[in-house]
């Protein structure tokens, strides 16, 4: 069992590498009228969907009450996340080769604060495009807010809104568990 | 006659006439068992699906006049979709719009009609597949193939040498072939002759019409050159019996007129079998005429959205002299309408129509008989098989004017019979009658879902009937036809449910739904549109001058056309508004309508581009809008077009929007 922390900690990175394939987070719009729901996902450098129009179809329904259409060019996240996570996987690679406790310690507090970042920052966006409505919008439903939820389930007028992670969403939460992992497992190790 | 004979006569028929009146309205008209008390009491909740819910089956339904085919679920006879295939169709633009025009394309130019009379789906292993319905077009002989993905005609290809193509589409196990045959014998090759010379110049063809196993499309493979019989229906082998297709034929006695006396005197017609695989042999041997022909064959591309229309010039021909082996003709009584195979491909059912009793043949018999060469004659270098010697039985006295027979899959034939307006089961095997049932009323086709394939799914059985007179509401003199549909699981045939078809439903097939929903397309991906005049982006919206050709590349998305102010049209000019609906969405057209188009509006699926015609006659400026209910702000989906006069100045100029400057 030498190698469980560097194990743990190779989990660990695998995990937060799947944010390169899947989504981190889904919103989920549910209507009668929409038996197969408008299903858009985030990822770390774009947004897409259950189908190549989601993303369309979400702006089309969004340009009623006026909302701003979601343009993933003008979103820099998109641009910068995939240099974070890239460079999160290769301090993670560091800290799994010098194998120090401070190393499994450091790079899974880094992810929280990064986790805990994350979530601000998508829920400055959601609020922004919730409430920053167009002043020429074509109907106007005074007291309603357009904000999806950040987790959990909400009522958005006439749909039913989801927001929940992703399986890169998993993925990450599930690192944090790892390098925490690893970091328990050689400070175990250390304390024989 | 003298005066007091004529007044007792007079007085005698007066008499007479009281007598018979007082006897009537004591007696009452008989009780013909129309009315519903007829039915069994759970019959409702054997048809009901519930709302959300959907049938079981999807059945199609030929509109004969109409030239359409006609989608309804079963068991509710709830009606899906009207698909238009020979016939003009304005609520879709189908023949009105650029794209569809080459598809109704003939030797005969733009033939915006046709009399739709047999549906028929594909078939893998003598079981429908799901993948194609065909249709014949009777009238200008044609068959069209409808891409059951879409629901959308995708291919019509014309029939030379032909008229009247009734013996059609009719495929074979595999969809190698779908068949076409002349109902009209027609001067071979065509030409001004005196219609009396029928006998010696006047001839039958019957045609294969291979199918492409990937793509679908058709190809007129061979004809087969005939005595000009009248060829009125057909049914592919399958089985046993596979690489053969039968021909009914009336009018063997070859006359042009009073055909319903003159074409009734022979006391037995012929069915025309034909070995198809010979006829490939023959074909790979090249013992084949190349013979000048000229028909349309027209294809739809998905891609482009678009048909094509190519006009080709020669088809290869077999003389059955020619090609001994190729085809025979089994004597059967009288004027046999329909030819029906069994799922064992052993029995052969010939519906004699003008006959009492009705022939079954076995094709294990006629395999003999060839084998023997135990020819009663030879017409044209056909031999002619002898009754007796290739007959499986006869059903006795059945019912008046036998029509057509399915099967149920366990053994048992449903015959339709016109005359008596009824559907009689009885037993392949014993050819013994089993049970019979009403229509309502003079049923032609009947339908069982796989009826006529290898394997029948006999659960229900509709009736296609000719006449309803007092089946429904009143409409004035022109009644629609009817459907009825039978529970045919149990030993009796059970009615339940009675529903209006459109046109003329003549054949009809069905097909388990989970055979063709799984494959039903959703919408057309804007990155696969290669149409050449798209708009995939509402940021190229344009309009673009060639001479007095206007070419609008316009897009519409929910709620609005790219552009919708448009300026610089000038009378005499020729506008194409090509339309690119932008949408990726299930279920969102979008409409065009332009006031004083002479053609339609356009009906563009998500995806797809379509090209709507339009000449402005006065200067003026002219309303356009979105015809389909899209969006909350549908109504808001219109725009303008401003006509100058034709030699004036305005510069071509559009925008959508006040920030985009127009004059």
């Amino acid at each position: 069992m030498k190698q469980l922390p560097r194990r743990l900690m190779l989990l660990g990175i695998v995990c937060l590498m799947s944010l390169f394939v899947f989504p981190m987070w889904q919103i989920i719009l549910y209507a009668p009228q929409y038996p197969d729901g408008v299903e858009m996902h985030i990822y770390i450098d774009k947004i897409g969907g259950s189908s190549p129009g989601t993303l369309q179809n979400v702006n089309i329904l969004n340009h009623y009450v006026g909302m701003q259409y979601i343009e993933p060019d003008d979103i820099p996240e998109l641009q910068y996340f995939p240099y974070i996570i890239g460079a999160m996987g290769l301090l993670g690679l560091i800290a799994l080769a010098i194998n120090k406790k401070w190393g499994y310690l450091s790079w899974t507090i880094v992810l929280v604060v990064l986790g805990i970042l994350g979530m601000y920052d998508f829920y400055l966006w959601e609020y922004d495009y919730g409430h920053n409505l167009s002043d020429t919008a074509p109907i106007k439903i005074p007291g309603a807010s357009f904000q999806p939820p950040l987790i959990g389930r909400k009522q958005i007028i006439n749909f039913i809104a989801d927001s929940w992670p992703h399986i890169g969403g998993i993925g990450f939460g599930l690192s944090m568990f790892f390098g925490s992992a690893a970091w328990w497992s050689r400070k175990k190790q250390l304390s024989k | 006659m003298k005066y007091h004979q004529l007044i007792k006569s007079i007085i005698a028929l007066a008499l007479l006439g009281a007598g018979s009146t007082i006897f009537t309205g004591c007696e009452g008209p008989p009780d013909m068992g129309n009315s519903s008390a007829a039915l069994a009491d759970d019959v409702a909740s054997q048809v009901y699906v519930p709302p959300g819910e959907y049938d079981e089956f999807y059945a199609f339904m030929s509109g004969g006049f109409s030239g359409q085919v006609s989608v309804y679920g079963l068991p509710s006879g709830r009606m899906l979709k009207v698909i238009p295939v020979f016939s003009l169709d304005a609520e879709k633009g189908y023949g009105f719009n650029e794209e569809t025009k080459p598809l109704l394309e003939t030797s005969h130019g733009f033939i915006p009609w046709d009399d739709a009379h047999h549906p028929e789906l594909s078939q893998t292993d003598g079981e429908t597949d799901g993948r194609w319905l065909f249709i014949n077009g009777n009238n200008t002989p044609r068959i069209a193939r409808i891409d059951l993905t879409t629901f959308e005609t995708a291919e019509i290809i014309e029939i030379p040498n032909s008229g009247g193509n009734h013996s059609s589409p009719f495929t074979t196990e595999n969809t190698e072939y779908v068949v076409a045959g002349t109902r009209f014998g027609v001067p071979y090759p065509q030409q001004d002759v005196s219609i009396d010379s029928y006998a010696e110049k006047f001839k039958g063809t019957l045609s294969f019409i291979s199918v492409d196993p990937e793509e679908g499309h058709m190809d007129v493979a061979f004809q087969v050159l005939l005595p000009a019989f009248n060829y009125d229906l057909a049914h592919s082998g399958k089985g046993k019996s596979h690489g053969w297709t039968f021909f009914t034929t009336y009018n063997t006695e070859e006359k042009s007129t009073l055909l319903e006396v003159n074409a009734s005197q022979n006391d037995k017609d012929f069915i025309a079998a034909i070995n198809w695989k010979k006829a490939e042999e023959y074909i790979k041997q090249g013992k084949y005429r190349e013979m000048p022909a000229k028909y349309a064959h027209n294809i739809y591309n998905e891609k482009t959205h678009t048909a094509t229309s190519e006009m080709k010039d020669k088809v290869k021909v077999l003389i059955p002299e020619e090609c001994p082996g190729l085809v025979y003709f089994l004597p059967t009584p009288k004027s046999p309408h329909g030819v029906d195979v069994d799922p064992s491909g052993e029995y052969i059912v010939g519906n004699g129509k003008l006959s009492a009793d009705m022939a079954v043949h076995s094709f294990t018999k006629i395999q003999e008989a060839i084998a023997n060469e135990s020819f009663e004659t030879t017409i044209d270098g056909v031999p002619v098989l002898k009754y007796e010697e290739i007959l499986a039985g006869i059903v006795e006295k059945p019912g008046l004017g036998p029509l057509h027979t399915e099967f149920d899959g366990k053994g048992n034939a449903y015959t339709t019979y016109f005359i008596s307006s009824e559907i009689v089961k009885w037993d392949i095997e014993t050819q013994q009658v089993l049970d019979r049932i009403p229509t309502y009323y003079s049923v032609g086709h009947l339908m069982i879902p796989g009826g006529d394939s290898r394997k029948p799914d006999g659960k229900y059985m509709v009736a296609l009937n000719k006449i309803t007179k007092d089946r429904y509401l009143p409409t004035g003199p022109e009644l629609n036809h009817s459907a009825q549909l039978y529970d045919i699981s149990g030993d009796k045939m059970k009615l339940l449910l009675d529903f209006p078809t459109i046109g003329e439903p003549h054949y009809a097939q069905a097909i388990a739904a989970d055979k063709v929903m799984p494959n039903s397309k959703k919408f057309y991906p804007i990155e696969e549109n290669e149409h050449p005049y798209r708009t995939v982006r509402e940021k190229d919206a344009r309009v673009e001058r060639e001479g007095k050709d206007v070419h609008i590349y316009m897009t519409s998305i929910r709620s609005h056309f790219a552009p919708d102010n448009i300026e610089g049209i000038k009378v005499g000019d020729r506008v194409y508004f090509h339309l690119t609906n932008l949408e990726q969405d299930w279920d969102v057209p979008h409409g065009l309508a332009v006031l004083g188009a002479q053609n339609a509006e356009l009906l563009v699926m998500p995806g797809q581009t379509e090209t709507l015609v339009w000449e402005p006659k006065a200067e003026g400026v002219y309303p356009f809008y979105c015809t389909d209910f899209c969006s909350a702000l549908h109504q808001e989906m219109q725009g303008y077009l401003r006509v100058s006069p034709a030699n004036s100045q305005v510069a071509l100029d559009w925008r959508l929007g006040y920030d985009e400057p127009v004059q």
